[in-house]
């Protein structure tokens, strides 16, 4: 294609965007609610893949000590938990480096925790000579005496494995009938753009306009839908997550599992809502007016 | 040139439109095709610029095998056609000017070659100074005059004329007929269907008439033969 040609067709979609004013807000309304959700189902999605890998990684025992406990009575604990079997390593870290971790992966605003404020226990570390070893020493240091509690990725792992199973089952599912009711909406709305301009189309055949040529207006006005329908979802989702990352990132580190850092995960999301934006809109064009296209 | 070979036209309803119809209409000829309303006159021209598709038989235009022809070769058919209707069928939202180069833009003239062409055949359709005009501001006739003027712009091998001066005064309808008079001796085959009795009758030309979808009378200088 030419450019003055393809110059044209730009012209042309933003002319006929402008011409058919609430027609066109309908047709964006249609992706701004599609994108919306399937921005938040691939948030979702993608975050539940994170943790799930950082269980599989995680072989480690994490034992929390109770609160009160003393430094004497800590070093009882760590003797008991040297003595059990199939332990390598006992490592200790107290709730001030823990949340020192925290502030590390998610930012200064968590330093408003520390002294008395801090929610975090002191933890022992325990490592396994084998990873399939350390659902017994978890069970077995659980058991012991100043342990609030002993936790393992393995068992977690399979539990979240199961949700992020159905998750991951449910939310494609429904992204993709997302995406067939967007496609649908857009191309009866663009349908009825499209009806008025019937005669335009049967001009251009007739004077020996090709499929293409005909064409590729209206994909641009498609693409422009979804691209001008993608703005909201963005920045509500890009609000919301940095939202919930900060409110959900202390919990979660509690338990030593963290979320996509909002930087370039959200860089592309953004991107693959942008993508999906323009290629529902654009088909969403083009299957509304290929009946207008046949001899 | 204009072939057909034992054309017929079926309508998915049963109805057939054309029955074995065959002529030929060679470069540089003017014909009239006449006939009663519903004779077929519609499907046959339809037939022509492949808005329809015969059921069985030949047809060959400018080249173009139109039985045989693929879809995507339908445009370049219709770039060596020009086709007027009697309800002119311009855009508009275009001036006179952009309606005529419309049909050079789709095939990607080069500008210069757009502007030089269209000033051309609107000077010859006498509408060179209402260029920046938009066609409800025009009187009928000089909306045919446009839509003639896109028809021929391409230089085509072939016009179809669909009852031109259908809606137009007598007055006008000469000028019309001038026109494609003129283009005609340029040596474009134009075909035009049309009811106009006196036309017909005083701008002798070759007569094609059609009666219940076949071809009944061809005459070289034919007059109308129909009482209105």
């Amino acid at each position: 294609m030419k450019i003055r040609t393809l110059k044209r067709h730009l012209n042309d979609s933003f002319k006929s965007l402008k011409r058919n004013g609430w027609m066109s807000i309908a047709a964006v309304s249609a992706v701004t609610v599609t994108l919306l959700l399937v921005g938040i189902f691939f948030a979702m999605i993608f975050n539940f893949n994170k943790i799930s890998q950082d269980i599989e990684n995680d072989v480690h025992v994490r034992v929390m000590i109770e609160r009160g406990t003393t430094s004497k009575q800590k070093d009882q604990l760590q003797k008991k938990l040297e003595k059990i079997a199939s332990v390598k390593e006992v490592t200790y870290s107290s709730r001030k480096k823990e949340l020192n971790k925290v502030v590390g992966s998610y930012g200064q605003s968590f330093k408003m925790f520390t002294g008395d404020d801090n929610p975090l226990y002191d933890v022992y570390t325990v490592s396994t000579t084998k990873p399939s070893q350390t659902i017994k020493v978890a069970k077995q240091a659980k058991k012991l005496k100043y342990v609030y509690d002993a936790t393992y990725g393995g068992n977690n792992a399979k539990k979240l494995f199961k949700v992020m199973s159905s998750v991951r089952k449910w939310g494609v599912g429904f992204t993709l009938l997302l995406l067939f009711v967007a496609v649908f909406l857009i191309s009866n709305t663009i349908r009825i753009t499209i009806l008025s301009r019937r005669d335009e189309i049967g001009i251009m055949r007739l004077v020996g306009a090709t499929n293409a040529y005909i064409r590729w207006p209206f994909l641009f006005e498609g693409a422009w839908v979804g691209l001008l329908g993608v703005i909201i979802p963005i920045i509500v989702i890009d609000l919301g997550y940095g939202w919930v990352y900060r409110h959900m990132a202390l919990s979660m580190a509690s338990a030593g599992y963290s979320m996509l850092k909002p930087g370039i995960f959200l860089f592309q999301l953004d991107l693959t809502m942008a993508v999906i934006g323009i290629v529902i809109g654009a088909l969403g064009s083009v299957i509304s007016m290929r009946r207008f296209l046949k001899i | 040139m204009i072939r057909m070979t034992n054309v017929s036209k079926k309508y998915p309803n049963g109805v057939t439109a054309i029955k074995d119809l065959s002529l030929t209409i060679e470069p540089g000829e003017f014909a009239y095709i006449v006939g009663p309303s519903g004779a077929g006159k519609s499907t046959f021209i339809k037939m022509l610029y492949h808005q329809l598709k015969a059921t069985s038989g030949e047809i060959e235009v400018a080249g173009f095998d139109l039985i045989g022809m693929k879809d995507h070769d339908v445009p370049y058919l219709r770039r060596k056609m020009g086709v007027v209707f009697q309800d002119f069928k311009l855009l508009p939202r275009l001036t006179v000017f952009e309606n005529v180069a419309y049909a050079m833009e789709v095939i990607e003239a080069e500008p210069q070659a757009i502007k030089d062409r269209v000033l051309e055949v609107l000077e010859l359709v006498g509408l060179k100074g209402e260029i920046r005009r938009f066609p409800n501001e025009l009187s009928g006739g000089e909306q045919q005059r446009v839509a003639v003027a896109r028809a021929i712009v391409n230089r085509p091998d072939v016009l179809i004329a669909d009852e031109p001066t259908g809606n137009l005064d007598p007055e006008t309808s000469d000028g019309i007929m001038d026109i494609l008079e003129a283009i005609n001796e340029r040596g474009t085959i134009v075909l035009m269907a049309t009811h106009n009795k006196q036309m017909v009758n005083e701008r002798t030309h070759r007569v094609l008439a059609i009666e219940d979808g076949r071809l009944v009378r061809d005459e070289k200088e034919g007059d109308y033969g129909y009482e209105d």
